[in-house]
């Protein structure tokens, strides 16, 4: 079925075509008519029947038939409904047609469709349909029509998952390059998973044997990737943490906060999860200042999409004016005792309880606010190394200590460490005669979760030789290459991450007196070939970054970064203003430098597709442009750029150097953004 | 002579071609000359098909062994106008050794079907399916897949042999590294294989195996590819079926080149797959391999060849001025004519005149009978001891052929061994035949002490053969059966000396009905599992 020559098309087989379609034109037609008057009756079933077993493709014929299967249920006599034979001949003949239609062509969506519709109102065997089924995957193994109904049929005749799952294998015995046995194979494992089955729980011992076996097939092969796709499969089940965990948080854990005191002390707490969860709310989470619990505390996600789950979550609290004592510690505690109603996406369950308190202390400067703003500078001469005795860097150390873990964690990842380990060897030595992509990237991969699981312990280990690898792929294999510089970046700065050291060496401080801006460390992650933004539960803290001089092709992830005041993303790969999307959540952003990005420069922006659902996306259209533009049409193509930084409150803005930046978006721009001081180095008034 | 009497009258007299003997290579002339034609007379002394590829019963085949390893005495006459040469038979088979251990199975002679040229199979994608195929002789055969190939080692252990990508992927014994290197050869060899084969493609040097190691040998050619011992032991031996000890150097007699090598892995990689209902690359016909020549005997009929068995020619008549071909004379005494002779090799004539055939060449042959199998799950199964697995100067591979009763060739319960070796003299292949036997087998007067697992030879026949190539002169004789696991080198020889005989005919011209390939292979339903 796969890799056969398409043959040009001879004369013959062009009058053969013609015929065919006359034939089928004069088909459909009559058909039409039949199915406009709604006639039912045999012939012009049989009719029907025709057409389709010429062009299964054909939505309408099917949807016909099953107008006329019901018609013809309801409006047989009382006899004929008394008699299961009859039924039953109607249901035989459907499917026969469907039958028919699929040894014309056996991808016929509308077909198996047709099938499954018919089966599913009983009345048929399903050991015919498994026959059936047997015959379709002998002659195309992976036709994922065929193994999509097969598993519609295994669960209509209660066929045990472990009786499939012998089934994937002889199937793989068969021959083990087939996409869909495999995929199968996953599911029915995750099923008996999922119901702890005998044999499959805990899950070590499955798990070796699994490795063991897609190992036979990567070995044999390491081109064909089907294998491979199952082996990441395995992995992803081998390292996954089974729930969803909160790892970090600002302020961090058992940490003391100086907040500057105004009109009213608000400062945002932020809770980042190792995954996308939902269900943050005032019931799920207890937020206490002292004694006092408050309960009308509102969280919200920090995310682009718009279902109502984040990976990091945001709340803003105040300490009361009337509570206000400038020598007082105030100890803020956050828990959540019962958190079985933060959930993953797929519905598991945090079901751990967690808790974790910082102190705040509040002290008496002026704000800058009525102060002139002068020009903050960003490039190298700006800066200065800094002095890692300051208790700035204090808060940092909150990010980098032990967080003891229970112990069955530990017993359990003592066999996982091993199993990967293992995988590791069995890999390094097949990368030694085979010189395949998926190979590395599985290295690549193995390694970073050997690293993962073991670094609170050691530091990682192995950055050195994934980076390397994700170098080599970038070379072998240039269609993927983007990916490949992702996972790249994340890796990179795992590492820069991975330990206060480290960190250390890219935190740095201006030289200018020191404001509410310039007091702050900035951590520079300049020219570093980043192309996107990882490892952000240990950025929390950052309120200066500079991203310049990077590939960055998206910022997902920086609007976890809400004391974020001043951002330098120029000189970067960023295409459009949806790319810069993630700022919109950046309330404290007063300082942003995106010039010398391709912001216009492709004319379809590209990256709307790329998102996981065209649906997903929060940017709607908001109304209230249509106020801000006043009718001015000129105006309306800068929507977008309205919607994200219309909500900022931006004193200094550098946009030069791209495309969509002309003298009109640059007057469009001090229209809309009040409190700017700054634009592309000019001052305004 | 009372016994002249029984031979009935043959008429016509006068043929274009007569055939003594129905062996494969006679019964494929036979049938082709008559499809191209031709009147046809086949003539066997034998009261049965096939002769020496023919599958008898126990009774029969030991007569028939026994029989035909007798020397004959000749003298020769003359008349007015024509000279008289006698026929006489030239024994083919010599030290027959018949032992048997228990006297039941006499009792159930009639129930086997022992083929004198085992052990033979055929691969699906090779030269005798695409002759049945094409000649239709297929429709008077059934056949069944050999289920498993193994190779032997010296201490009774046989493996699988990895033939396949999902045989390599299923693998227990071998090591990842060894299902890796293993695989990327069946790959390169493809990949050659493909590229030669697209004409119209822009050469891809990369994947062109180059000439220089297409003409070098294929042992140094897979040593080039750093490949172990053991996978290139799997790859010479029990894929390319090579006879020889590659390794041996000079001594080597016959020594496989690259591109020689490269065709065997390539029919035999083709061979898996063909149709759909054979598992492996080897069928086998049930009621035994006797059941060829008399398919090709059956095509032969119904386009118009006669057949007489039974019927020994005693004499060939030649013309006395010009001492060419003129007829044969029956043991009947009626003397018939045609312009062409084809005669089997057991056949001499004593005469300058017909090549006697010089330098034999031997095969030391057994046939094996036990009641279990090799393995407890297998019917059917090739083994195969490469060269040095037995003993250490065991120069050639050994090839063992096991076949149960689903395939009608033994009681149930029952199971046939065939056993095959080439040899410089049967000395030397008695010594290989008896090594192959007590590796497998083991062999019990009385039943004490019967606790090892090795199945329990019942019966056994070992004798050597000689082989003899076909030859064209005044009267053309056929080839003997070689040693050859398959039939591919026969039926080119039959087909050349078919091609000798009628240089304007086609063989076996394709059938209106039948007039692509392709369809003949979907059509065609080979293998009938049942």
């Amino acid at each position: 079925m796969h890799g056969r020559p398409r043959k040009s098309a001879t004369p013959v087989d062009e009058n053969a075509s013609a015929l065919k379609a006359a034939k089928i034109r004069s088909l459909q037609t009559q058909f039409l008519q039949n199915h406009h008057n709604n006639i039912y009756t045999k012939e012009a079933l049989e009719l029907n029947a025709k057409l389709l077993e010429t062009n299964p493709e054909y939505m309408t014929a099917w949807n016909y038939r099953k107008l006329a299967f019901e018609h013809n249920l309801i409006s047989q006599s009382d006899a004929e409904k008394a008699d299961s034979d009859h039924i039953k001949s109607i249901i035989d003949e459907e499917l026969r047609v469907v039958e028919n239609a699929l040894r014309t062509n056996f991808k016929s969506y509308g077909a198996w469709h047709h099938r499954k519709w018919v089966v599913s109102k009983g009345n048929s065997s399903t050991e015919r349909e498994l026959k059936l089924l047997n015959m379709f995957q002998k002659q195309d193994t992976r036709n994922f029509h065929a193994w999509n109904y097969r598993r519609f049929i295994a669960g209509l005749k209660n066929i045990s998952d472990e009786k499939e799952l012998q089934y994937t294998t002889d199937m793989i015995n068969d021959n083990f390059s087939n996409y869909s046995a495999w995929h199968n194979r996953s599911v029915l494992l995750s099923n008996l998973l999922e119901k702890k089955a005998e044999g499959y729980f805990p899950k070590e011992t499955f798990l070796t044997e699994e490795y063991e076996f897609v190992r036979n097939a990567v070995f044999t092969d390491p081109d064909d990737q089907s294998g491979w796709f199952y082996h990441l499969w395995l992995l992803d089940q081998t390292v996954k943490v089974d729930m969803p965990v909160m790892v970090s948080s600002w302020p961090p854990c058992d940490s003391d906060i100086n907040l500057p005191v105004a009109s009213e002390v608000k400062f945002p707490v932020v809770l980042y999860f190792n995954e996308p969860v939902e269900g943050i709310s005032s019931h799920t989470v207890i937020v206490q200042i002292e004694d006092d619990v408050f309960k009308d505390i509102t969280w919200s996600p920090l995310s682009t999409n718009k279902f109502g789950c984040g990976q990091a979550w945001v709340t803003h609290l105040s300490i009361p004016h009337e509570k206000f004592n400038f020598s007082k510690i105030y100890e803020v505690k956050i828990k959540s005792e019962d958190s079985r109603g933060i959930t993953s996406l797929s519905g598991v369950p945090c079901s751990r309880p967690w808790s974790f308190a910082f102190r705040v202390s509040v002290k008496d400067v002026q704000p800058d606010e009525g102060q002139s703003f002068g020009r903050i500078m960003l490039t190298d001469e700006s800066f200065c190394t800094i002095d890692t005795n300051l208790n700035k860097t204090n808060l940092l150390k909150s990010y980098f200590e032990l967080k003891t873990s229970d112990d069955d964690q530990i017993t359990s990842s003592k066999w996982k460490l091993e199993m990967i380990d293992n995988e590791i060897a069995h890999y390094r030595e097949l990368l030694t005669w085979a010189d395949c992509k998926i190979g590395k990237l599985t290295l690549a991969r193995l390694l970073m979760a050997y690293d993962s699981m073991t670094s609170s312990a050691t530091p990682i280990a192995h950055v050195e030789e994934v980076l390397q690898l994700y170098s080599e792929l970038m070379k072998l294999d240039t269609p993927h290459q983007q990916y490949y510089k992702d996972e790249y970046s994340l890796v990179l700065l795992k590492q820069v991450t991975s330990s206060m050291e480290s960190l250390l060496k890219h935190c740095w401080q201006y030289k200018s007196t020191p404001s509410s801006i310039t007091g702050s460390i900035c951590l520079r992650l300049n020219s570093l070939s980043l192309s996107r933004i990882g490892s952000i539960e240990r950025l929390l803290w950052v309120q200066s970054l500079d991203l310049s001089h990077n590939q960055l092709h998206s910022i997902e992830g920086l609007e976890a970064l809400q004391l974020l005041s001043c951002l330098n993303l120029s000189h970067n790969k960023l295409a459009s203003f949806t790319a810069l999307d993630p700022l919109r959540f950046l309330k404290s952003l007063k300082v942003l430098n995106v010039s010398h990005n391709e912001i216009g420069s492709h004319t379809i922006d590209t990256r709307r597709y790329q998102c996981s659902s065209p649906m997903s996306h929060t940017i709607d259209y908001d109304p209230k442009f249509e106020e801000f533009a006043n009718g001015d049409a000129k105006l309306v193509n800068f929507w977008e750029a309205y919607t994200v930084f219309g909500g900022l409150n931006l004193m200094q803005l550098d946009i030069v150097g791209n495309v969509a930046v002309d003298e009109r978006f640059v007057s469009f721009l001090v229209k809309l953004l009040h409190g700017l001081k700054w634009l592309d180095g000019e001052e305004l008034h | 002579m009372a016994e002249t009497e029984s031979y009935p009258p043959i008429d016509p007299t006068n043929f274009d071609l007569i055939v003594v003997g129905t062996g494969l290579p006679e019964s494929i002339i036979a049938a082709a000359a008559s499809t191209a034609g031709k009147t046809v007379l086949h003539l066997d002394p034998n009261p049965f098909y096939g002769s020496h590829y023919s599958s008898l019963t126990l009774q029969d085949l030991v007569s028939f062994l026994n029989s035909h390893s007798e020397i004959p005495k000749t003298n020769s006459l003359q008349s007015d106008d024509t000279t008289i040469l006698h026929v006489n038979a030239r024994p083919l088979y010599s030290d027959v050794e018949i032992s048997s251990y228990d006297d039941s199975l006499e009792e159930h002679s009639r129930k086997f079907n022992l083929d004198l040229s085992g052990p033979r199979v055929l691969f699906c994608a090779d030269l005798s399916v695409n002759l049945l195929l094409q000649s239709t002789a297929n429709q008077y055969v059934e056949f069944k897949n050999i289920d498993a190939s193994y190779v032997g080692d010296g201490n009774g252990n046989i493996m699988n042999v990895p033939d396949s990508k999902s045989a390599v992927f299923k693998d227990k014994t071998l090591k990842y590294s060894e299902k890796n290197q293993l695989n990327s050869f069946f790959k390169l060899v493809q990949g050659h294989l493909e590229a030669v084969k697209s004409v119209d493609v822009v050469i891809d040097d990369g994947k062109i195996i180059s000439d220089e190691d297409l003409e070098s040998p294929f042992v140094v050619f897979l040593d080039k590819m750093k490949l172990p011992p053991k996978i290139k032991s799997i790859i010479l031996y029990a894929i390319a079926m090579v006879d020889y000890d590659q390794d041996a150097g000079e001594s080597c007699k016959v020594i496989l080149k690259t591109k020689d090598g490269i065709d065997r892995l390539a029919l035999y990689h083709s061979s898996v797959g063909r149709f759909p209902n054979a598992l492996g690359a080897l069928i086998y016909p049930i009621y035994g391999q006797g059941e060829l020549p008399q398919a090709f005997c059956r095509r032969a009929a119904v386009k118009g060849c006669l057949y007489v068995l039974r019927m020994p020619v005693i004499s060939v008549l030649l013309n006395k001025d010009s001492g060419s071909y003129k007829g044969v004379k029956l043991v009947s005494g009626q003397e018939l004519t045609s312009d062409k002779l084809v005669m089997d090799p057991s056949f001499t004539i004593t005469s300058s005149l017909v090549n006697s055939p010089s330098n034999v060449s031997k095969l030391a042959r057994g046939i094996c009978i036990t009641k279990s199998s090799l393995k407890p799950d297998i019917s059917n199964c090739l083994v195969i001891y490469p060269p040095r697995s037995l003993y250490p100067d065991q120069t050639t591979s050994i090839r063992i052929l096991q076949l149960g009763s689903n395939l009608a060739v033994c009681p149930s319960g029952m199971f046939v061994f065939y056993i095959s070796v080439v040899c410089d003299n049967a000395l030397e292949g008695k010594k290989s035949l008896h090594a192959a036997i007590d590796n497998l087998f083991s062999v019990h007067t009385n039943e004490t002490d019967s606790k090892e697992l090795k199945p329990t030879l019942l019966w056994s026949a070992l004798y050597i053969q000689d082989l003899i190539e076909g030859s064209v002169g005044p009267v053309v004789t056929t080839p003997t059966p070689d040693g050859n696991l398959n039939y591919n080198d026969l039926l080119d020889a039959t087909s050349k000396l078919f091609k000798k005989l009628y240089p304007d005919d086609e063989f076996f011209p394709e059938t209106l009905n039948t007039d692509s390939s392709d369809k003949l292979e979907d059509d065609s339903e080979v293998v009938l599992d049942s």
